[in-house]
Formats: C-alpha cells, structure tokens, sequence
C-alpha cells in the first residue's frame, strides 16, 4: 500500500511539473487569452449552500438537469467548487458509479492509469491550468454488463462573477455496458464573465455503448475551453452530442476520438448557434486505428449578429478497412457574420480506407422563403422551419430534448427578424 | 375571381409582360399557352407576388381586392395558390414536415392525400431534393390540396411526369378545382400546358395564347390547342378569327 502511495505521488508530481512548463504554451486553435485572470478566490469551495435554491434549479433545468432526478439514473451537480449531487437514484445501485473526482481517486488507486491518457496535460496553458488549480468533475463508471436505460445527469454551475471552474472528469464504460449521459454547463444568470476549463476524458471499453450529450449555456463574456479525448475499445462505441445555442465570448474545443479497438465507433453531431460578438473554434478529430472502425463528424452552425464561427473536422485512417465521414454546414445569417469551415483528411498507410467530406456555407435562401410563404407560411415562419431542419437534418437520434431546445432556437431567430 | 389589369413587368431592365389583361370568373379553368420565354410563368409568378419582379404598371385584382403590392404569404392566405413549374429545392425542410405544417393550418388529412399522389415514399426526402420530375409535380399538388386555394395557378403539371402519374396529376387537379359538380364549381385555375394533355383531366373554360410578353389569342382552349399543334404559335399571330386581334 505505502509503495502504491508513493508511486502516485510520483506521478502527481511529474503532471504538475508538466503543467508547469506549460503554463504560457497558447493553445493550437483559437483566440488566446491569460486564464491566470480567472483564478482567484471568487469560485473556490465555500460550502455555503448543500442544496440548490429554487432559483438555481430552474438554472439547472435549462441544461438539461432534473433537480428532482425523475427519469435519470445517477446525478452530480458541482456548482462553483462545490459538490451538490453525486447520487445514484436507488434502482441503479450496483450498476453506476458517481462522485467527484477527489472522492474516486481516493477510493481507486486504479484510477491514475486513466488520468491524463487521452489528453496531454501539457498540450497548451488550458489543460495545464487544469491540472495546476483543478477542483472537482465527476467520476462516472457504468459497471460491466449494466444497461443503464435512464439518463446519467451531470451539471457543472457557475455562479461567482469573473469566477471559474476547472474540472477534470472521467467517465468509463465498462465492458459491455450501455448508458447514456446528458451533461449541462452553465452560468447562473448574473454572472456576465469568467472561465471554464474543462478536462473530460471518456473510455469506452469492450462492447459498451455510451452517448454523451453535452448543453452549453453560457453568458455573453464567458471564456470556455473543453478538452476532451475518447478511448475505445473493440465494439465500442460512443455518440457525442453537443449543442451551443446561447452567446459566449470565446470558446474553442477540438475533442479527439481513437478508435483503438476493432469495429469500434464514433460519432460527433455538433448543433451551433454562433451569435452577438462569439468568436467560436469547433472541431472534432476521429482517429481510425482499428481495423473496420468507423466515424462519422457532423456539424450544422448557424452564425448570427457578429459572430466567427469556425468548424473544424479531422479525419485520421491508420487503417485500410476504416470508413469515416465528415460533414460541416453552415448558415449566415446576418451580413456581419463569418464563418469558415476547414476540413481535414489525412490517410497513414492505409491506401484502401476511405474519408470523405462534404462542407458547405452559405446564406439562407430567398427563394426558399418565399417558396414556404406561397403556401400561407410568414416570412418568419418560413425562415424558422428552415433554420429548424437545417440544424437536424442529417442528425440521427437526437435526444428529444435537444431536438426541442433547437425548435426553440430557430423560432427566436426567425422572430428577431434576419 | 381574378382581374389582371393592363399588367405590365420588368425582370432586371427587361420587359416581360406588356400590358397583359386577362379575367377569370369563379368557377372558371382557364388555359395559358405560348412558346419558350414568353412570358408566361413569369404572370403566374407575378400573380402570386414573387421573386424579382417589377410591376411597372398596372393591377391584380383578386375577389375584389387589389393585391399587386400584397406580400406572398397574404396572397397565399386569401386564397391564391401556386405549383411551380420549377421549384426550389429545400433539403432542409422534408415533404412530411411542411405536410404536417400545412395540415394543421388548413385542417385537411395529409396522410392520405400524400397517398392518394403517390407521394408516401417521398415524404421523409427533403423538399424537391433531387426529386425527378413527375416526383415534383406530385408533391407540389399534395400541398395544393393541403392548401385548398380558391385561385389555382398550375404551371406545367404534366411536364415530366409519366402516363400513369399523369392520371394521378389530373385528378389531383380536378379534385382540386371541385369540377366534380358544376353547380358549385366555386375553384377558379390558370393553368399552362405545352402538350395539351391536362385538358383531358380539365374542363377548361378559355385559352390564352402568350407571345413576347403579350396576349396575343384567346378562344375554347381545345380549338386554340388544335390550331397550334396545326400551324404552330405563327398560325394563331395569324389567326383572323382572334378576339385580341
Ligand atoms: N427574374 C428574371 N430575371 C431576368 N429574366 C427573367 C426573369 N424571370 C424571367 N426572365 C426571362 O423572361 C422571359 C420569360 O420567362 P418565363 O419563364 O415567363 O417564360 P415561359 O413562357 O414560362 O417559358 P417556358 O415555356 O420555357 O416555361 C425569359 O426570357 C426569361 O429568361
Ligand atoms: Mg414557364
């Protein structure tokens, strides 16, 4: 026991000192900003608060987290750096695993060999402050063999003005299993600024199924930087949601899937509303290894008011039988708008695997409009069920409530006149 | 129903429609033919109210209403409907979504009218989405009769579309126009046609041949059908008999 003890205090030590050289290093993509600007005491633990006021559920709500946990099966809820839900709903014992991270990596020694596997901590500043000043994330564990139907919820709080979190999460999927989590960011309506750093790393072992779907909700001056890496393994495979409807001052996100294992999975659906000054830099990278894995990246944006949006998409084959698709579309929607899109394919020595990719930008058809409003529809009507299929189209199995904050969206865009 | 008056359209800086006038007593199915360029999608377009077209000078009247200045989607709602001859594509929108849409609106069973037109396959498709052409013409129709317009502007509704569909089309048609009893034939249509064919489905009351923008004919729609396919559209300039001339 005292040698395993030591042996992590090696490896804590090594990561920090890792962090440390790379403190300044400017992320590879995106607008650089000092995150040492955020880190002060306005968002540390202050265990004020044990339960959520009425309020910030409704908050919390907005994210896609139940306070009352009806229909989920496991929830954590971190607000600021206080852990306020780490439950399992009783039915679910035995076949999930959730707390903070702190409490996992006390009660598994274990747990080091998954920290810091499938993203660096030194890849830039964002994930080295992470490690530095990490407080909290969760730990999910869906455990061999569990068919978890209900959704898994977590929710990760911000409330202090200029505050911010970095969280460090792990979510495994042992073999066999299947659940699906729905996962919320968001900002408590007062706060105008402050950061997010957010490692998120996921092992998809053999045969399990997991789907994550990620909300974002944040405020008009929010720093947002999400690291994120997927492992899987043999038959595994995993679905990555993830929805951006409200503004942010700056958020870039480049989450990385290796498809490691034979016949595994991986998809990224991406559902982005860039709007006031948003500068956004989106992406996903699938590394096809395994033999017969496939991928699939999938993003629609829609960029409004002033808006930069830029999605990304990467496409590596390592493998001759690995089949992967990358699809980004976007739509402008005001004249001071940008938007790029910047997809990548990149084949090692695997001559026979096959990548393709469609990508497209452009403005919303007039003509298209006006082809609706001879059946009757308004002009805002029209330009809503337009916006709204856009964004979902080729978007299988969007999760329902997905589906209606993007009905929600397209209305108000529509009603704010183009 | 409809009164065009002296309607005159400018594309661009070009004339498209000179001083065209035409009226269409309810209940009325009147037919509109003409070579290629001519004109005449451009008067059902302008009818409707779309695109970049320039009333330079005269009216549209419809049910007593002046609407030469009424955004579409007005137009649409007091009664005028309009199929394409070539509509836009939308893959953003499926023929099922805009069914439903337009179900709810105007309380009609698109289910069945989907399947009553064919269209069941077509419906989870994106709108025209690389729809062929007989494909398009149908789901166009399906919304019309969703729709139930009051003015029915069909451009083209046989072109491309097959023998068999042909017959689904003009029911579809007729249906639409409520020609099943005279006494209340209410439903009033202008339709263009090249190959004559639609007739066969329509009782059509009055034919209009369109020439350079203008109105050049106008007599029983089988006559001027048969002078045409006779002489072709130099024959009906000619043509002494010619109320217009
Ligand atoms: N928006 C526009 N801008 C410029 N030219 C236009 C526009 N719309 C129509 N035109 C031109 O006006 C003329 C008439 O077009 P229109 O489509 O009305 O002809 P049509 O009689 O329906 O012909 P067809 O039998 O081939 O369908 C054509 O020369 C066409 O190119
Ligand atoms: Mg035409």
């Amino acid at each position: 026991m005292r040698r395993v003890q030591a042996e992590i205090k090696k490896v804590q030590e090594r990561l920090k000192e890792a962090a440390w050289e790379a403190r300044e290093k400017p992320g590879a993509y995106g607008d650089d900003f000092d995150p040492a600007v955020f880190i002060n005491d306005h968002s540390e633990l202050n265990g004020r608060e044990r339960e959520l006021s009425a309020k910030l559920r409704e908050v919390a709500l907005l994210s896609g987290f139940d306070p009352e946990e009806k229909q989920r099966s496991a929830s954590y809820l971190q607000k600021d750096a206080d852990v306020l839900y780490e439950k399992v709903t009783g039915l679910y014992d035995g076949q999930v695993e959730i707390m903070s991270i702190e409490r996992a990596l006390e009660e598994y020694d274990w747990l080091w060999d998954y920290w810091w596997k499938t993203v660096d901590v030194d890849a830039d500043k964002f994930t080295a402050y992470t490690e530095l000043y990490q407080k909290g994330g969760y730990f999910i564990r869906i455990l061999p063999g569990a068919k978890v139907e209900l959704p898994i919820q977590s929710c990760l709080m911000m409330s202090e003005q200029e505050g911010s979190q970095r969280v460090h999460n792990i979510v495994i999927a042992e073999e066999g299993s299947s659940a699906e989590i729905v996962s919320g960011c968001t900002t408590v309506p007062q706060v105008e600024t402050g950061m997010h750093l957010g490692v998120t790393e996921f092992y998809v072992k053999k045969g399990a199924h997991l789907s994550f779907t990620m909300v974002h909700n944040w405020a008009e001056n929010f720093y947002v930087r999400p690291r994120t890496g997927v492992l899987l393994e043999e038959d595994a495979s995993f679905i990555n949601n993830y929805i951006l409807l409200k503004p942010v001052k700056s958020l870039q996100t480049n989450p990385r899937a290796i498809l490691k294992g034979r016949r595994s999975r991986a998809r990224f659906n991406s559902i982005i509303h860039g709007r006031a000054g948003s500068i956004l830099d989106l992406g996903s990278v699938l590394e096809l290894i395994g033999e017969e894995t496939r991928g699939e990246a999938i993003s629609r944006a829609a960029a409004d008011d002033q808006a930069q949006v830029l999605m990304r998409g990467k496409l590596l084959a390592y493998s001759n039988s690995a089949q992967a698709r990358l699809e980004c579309k976007g739509m402008l929607l005001s004249e001071e708008a940008r938007m790029q899109a910047i997809p990548e394919l990149e084949v090692i020595k695997a001559p026979r695997a096959d990548l393709n990719h469609e990508a497209a930008v452009g403005p919303i058809s007039r003509e298209a409009i006006e082809y609706l409003m001879t059946r009757g529809l308004t002009e805002e009507e029209a330009t809503s069920l337009i916006i709204q299929g856009f964004m979902k189209v080729g978007i299988d199995g969007l999760p329902e409530i997905l589906e209606k904050m993007v009905d929600e969206m397209a209305k108000s865009i529509s009603e704010g006149g183009l | 129903m409809l009164t065009v008056e002296k309607l005159s359209v400018k594309a661009g800086e070009r004339l498209i429609l000179d001083e065209v006038s035409l009226t269409i007593p309810a209940g009325e199915t009147h037919i509109l033919m003409g070579p290629n360029g001519s004109g005449k999608s451009t008067l059902l377009r302008v009818i409707m109210g779309l695109g970049d077209l320039e009333v330079v000078s005269g009216r549209i009247i419809f049910q007593g209403r002046d609407v030469t200045k009424l955004p579409i989607d007005e137009r649409a709602r007091l009664g005028i409907g309009l199929a394409m001859q070539h509509s836009p594509s939308l893959p953003e929108v499926t023929l099922k979504g805009l069914a439903q849409v337009l179900g709810d609106r105007y309380k009609n069973d698109w289910r069945s009218l989907a399947t009553a037109l064919n269209c069941d396959y077509l419906l989870e498709r994106g709108l025209n989405d690389r729809f062929s052409g007989g494909e398009s013409k149908r789901a166009e129709l399906l919304q019309l009769l969703i729709q139930r317009p009051q003015l029915l502007l069909v451009d083209e509704p046989e072109s491309g579309v097959d023998l068999v569909n042909i017959a689904v089309v003009g029911k579809a048609l007729h249906q639409l126009l409520k020609q099943g009893k005279i006494k209340d034939r209410e439903h009033s249509g202008l339709v263009i046609t090249h190959t004559g064919h639609i007739l066969n489905y329509l009782n059509a009351d009055q034919g209009y041949v369109m020439i350079n923008g203008k109105l050049v004919c106008e007599g029983n729609p089988r006559d001027l059908f048969e002078e045409i396919s006779k002489h072709g559209f130099e024959g009906c300039v000619a043509c002494a008999e010619c109320k217009r001339r």
